[in-house]
């Protein structure tokens, strides 16, 4: 009694600290954001303008230089990568949980898709130059750069699909081969219509990293200065992350600091907006979908 | 609220259970042969030494077990003695656990369902099943019922409704859902959960229905409907169902079998079970010294 009472005081001062030291922490790690956007948002005001968005690279003046081809570079790459990724993601996925789920051979498999996500992008890179710069003949193109982050982020995908399926309860399955169903109905009409939500928020996932990787791409030889919007899968192209890369190489300060700064608002907007997607996904499949 | 369609029975189910005009008799101890002669009707599923194992585990003991066509079977025992199991060695549900073997005979209109040439899938379009805790798929009312029809190659949009339609209105749940058939089936209150599973079963007009415990989570009205279209239903289909309620056993019901620890202890008429079952185990069960 005595020793309780004696007790209670240091306990709940240090349960107080205690909550405060990770309130800190919390706050530590949003500051540090906040103080870098904010600076990024100082050195790019009055560059980021519609002439920025719209403009092509310059190598002679800052002011007219601009992100128009990295923009549509970055949205091509994406664009293609998700639609490598989601197939053979989604199908690595199901096969997995679905029809190797009891194999030995499936444990193999995994161990090594789970070793892949965490391999370095830069070694998809060289992959990426050997197998489809040089090996296949790709070039240095938009398409040799969406296959080589394919490799980068497929990992991420499987995994996230994996999970996703595996959350669908086991009654559903029972459910739909209880009527009659087939495996291949069972999975097309009910585990991947459930798996859904799950899935693209995976691939979102993916996604917002293939658009922020830079070093598979300078791996690649992909360029950093290009003054046209790729027409064709083999053209030149440039991607954000590498076009801004290239200007904090430059040596004049208002390439390093304001171009670049302004290239980096641009990226940043684009993967909140991502982000923002996956969440209102999440968001609004989470609240129909009830087990 | 009585069910619209069956207002007579109501009454006649919460009565004490009164012999039924089948030619039902007692059965001596080869169940299997003296079932067969005990009806004129025929025997649409017809166990023969079964035995089940769940990898090591020796759940299912030498059960031999006849269920007489358009008849109800009741399966009664205490819990973890086995009666889901063999239920679901009927369907063949129990495929999906991992490690499960059988040996022995099921016969379902004389044909061996364990033979290796069985098409799983076609054999569960002819023994639909219900299961114990509810499933509805996670979407639409419509969809739920529309599925195993759908699945079954059924297009045609006019079809598919009368089906749906058809079902519910023999699950007694139409007239609560005819207006929201576009609703999420979780949305549903738990008894009409029920009931939906049961208009899902009957939507791809099996020949046998399995019922684990339809009514386990029930309140009163919603069992008493339940059983009204057990009752109903087993004009067109063979009915075996599994209950923890000897009150209900007793009141649907023609035959019912005894199960403790893996055994077929005893079957036979379920008048004469309960009221002059021959083992004393069934005697104790039922009178509730066990259990
Ligand atoms: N998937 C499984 N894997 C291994 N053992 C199992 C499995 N399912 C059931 N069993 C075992 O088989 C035995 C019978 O289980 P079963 O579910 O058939 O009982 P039951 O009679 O339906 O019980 P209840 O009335 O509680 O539903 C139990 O001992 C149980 O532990
Ligand atoms: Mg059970």
């Amino acid at each position: 009694m005595s020793l309780a009472g004696r007790g209670r005081p240091y306990a709940k001062a240090a349960s107080a600290a205690f909550a405060y030291v990770c309130a800190l922490c919390a706050f530590a790690s949003v500051a540090v954001l906040l103080i870098l956007i904010g600076q990024m948002l100082r050195f790019a005001w009055g560059w980021l303008d519609f002439q920025f968005l719209t403009s092509f690279d310059s190598q002679l003046s800052a002011h007219r230089a601009g992100v128009k081809a990295a923009l549509v570079g970055s949205v091509y790459l994406i664009a293609l990568t998700a639609l490598f990724t989601v197939p053979v993601g989604v199908g690595a996925a199901v096969y997995l949980e679905e029809y190797a789920a009891r194999s030995r051979w499936r444990g193999f498999v995994q161990t090594n898709i789970a070793n892949l996500a965490g391999v370095p992008s830069i070694v998809y890179g060289i992959l990426g130059l050997g197998l489809f710069v040089r090996g296949m003949h790709l070039g240095a193109g938009v398409l040799a750069g969406a296959l080589t982050l394919s490799l980068v982020v497929l990992p991420v995908v499987i995994l996230a699909s994996q999970e996703a399926l595996r959350a669908v309860p086991n009654t559903i399955r029972q459910a739909s081969f209880a009527l009659g169903a087939t495996k291949w109905q069972t999975i097309w009409h009910q585990l991947l219509p459930a798996a859904l939500p799950g899935i693209m928020t995976g691939v979102i996932l993916a996604i917002s990293r293939a658009l922020g990787e830079a070093a598979p791409l300078v791996a690649i030889g992909a360029a950093g200065f290009v003054m046209f919007l790729p027409a064709g899968v083999n053209d030149k192209f440039t991607a954000l992350p590498l076009q801004i890369y290239n200007w904090t190489e430059n040596a004049n300060e208002e390439f390093q600091f304001h171009v670049a700064a302004a290239g980096i608002i641009v990226l940043l907007v684009m993967l909140i907006c991502l982000n923002a997607v996956a969440v209102y996904l999440r968001y609004r499949f989470g609240k129909r979908i009830r087990w | 609220m009585t069910p619209p369609s069956k207002p007579q029975s109501m009454t006649e189910l919460t009565a004490e259970p009164k012999p039924r005009t089948l030619p039902l008799r007692r059965t001596t101890v080869d169940h299997s042969r003296v079932v067969d002669d005990l009806l004129d009707r025929p025997q649409k599923v017809v166990a023969r030494d079964v035995n089940f194992f769940y990898g090591e585990h020796h759940a299912l003991h030498d059960v031999s077990l006849s269920i007489p066509q358009n008849c109800v079977t009741a399966l009664i025992g205490p819990s973890g003695c086995c009666k889901s199991t063999f239920l679901r060695c009927i369907n063949r549900m129990n495929d999906m656990i991992e490690g499960t073997r059988l040996s022995g005979q099921i016969l379902l209109d004389d044909v061996d369902i364990y033979r290796p040439r069985t098409d799983v899938v076609e054999l569960r379009k002819r023994v639909g099943m219900v299961f114990q805790k509810s499933n509805p798929f996670p979407k639409s009312i419509y969809e739920n019922v529309a599925y195993g029809p759908k699945v079954a190659g059924i297009r045609q949009r006019s079809q598919l409704d009368e089906i749906v339609e058809k079902c519910l209105r023999r699950a007694a749940l139409w007239e609560e859902v005819a207006d929201r058939l576009a609703a999420s089936a979780l949305q549903l209150s738990g008894g009409q959960q029920q009931r939906l599973c049961i208009a899902r079963a009957l939507a791809t007009d099996p020949d046998v229905l399995l019922m684990d415990e339809p009514a386990s989570a029930l309140d009163p009205k919603s069992t008493a409907r339940i059983e009204d279209l057990i009752f109903e239903l087993k004009d067109s289909y063979t009915i075996v169902i599994v209950t923890h309620t000897m009150k209900q056993a007793a009141r649907v019901s023609d035959q019912t079998a005894f199960f403790y620890e893996g055994r077929l202890v005893e079957v036979g008429a379920t008048t004469d079970v309960f009221t002059k079952p021959r083992q004393r185990q069934t005697e104790d069960y039922i009178t509730g010294r066990f259990g």
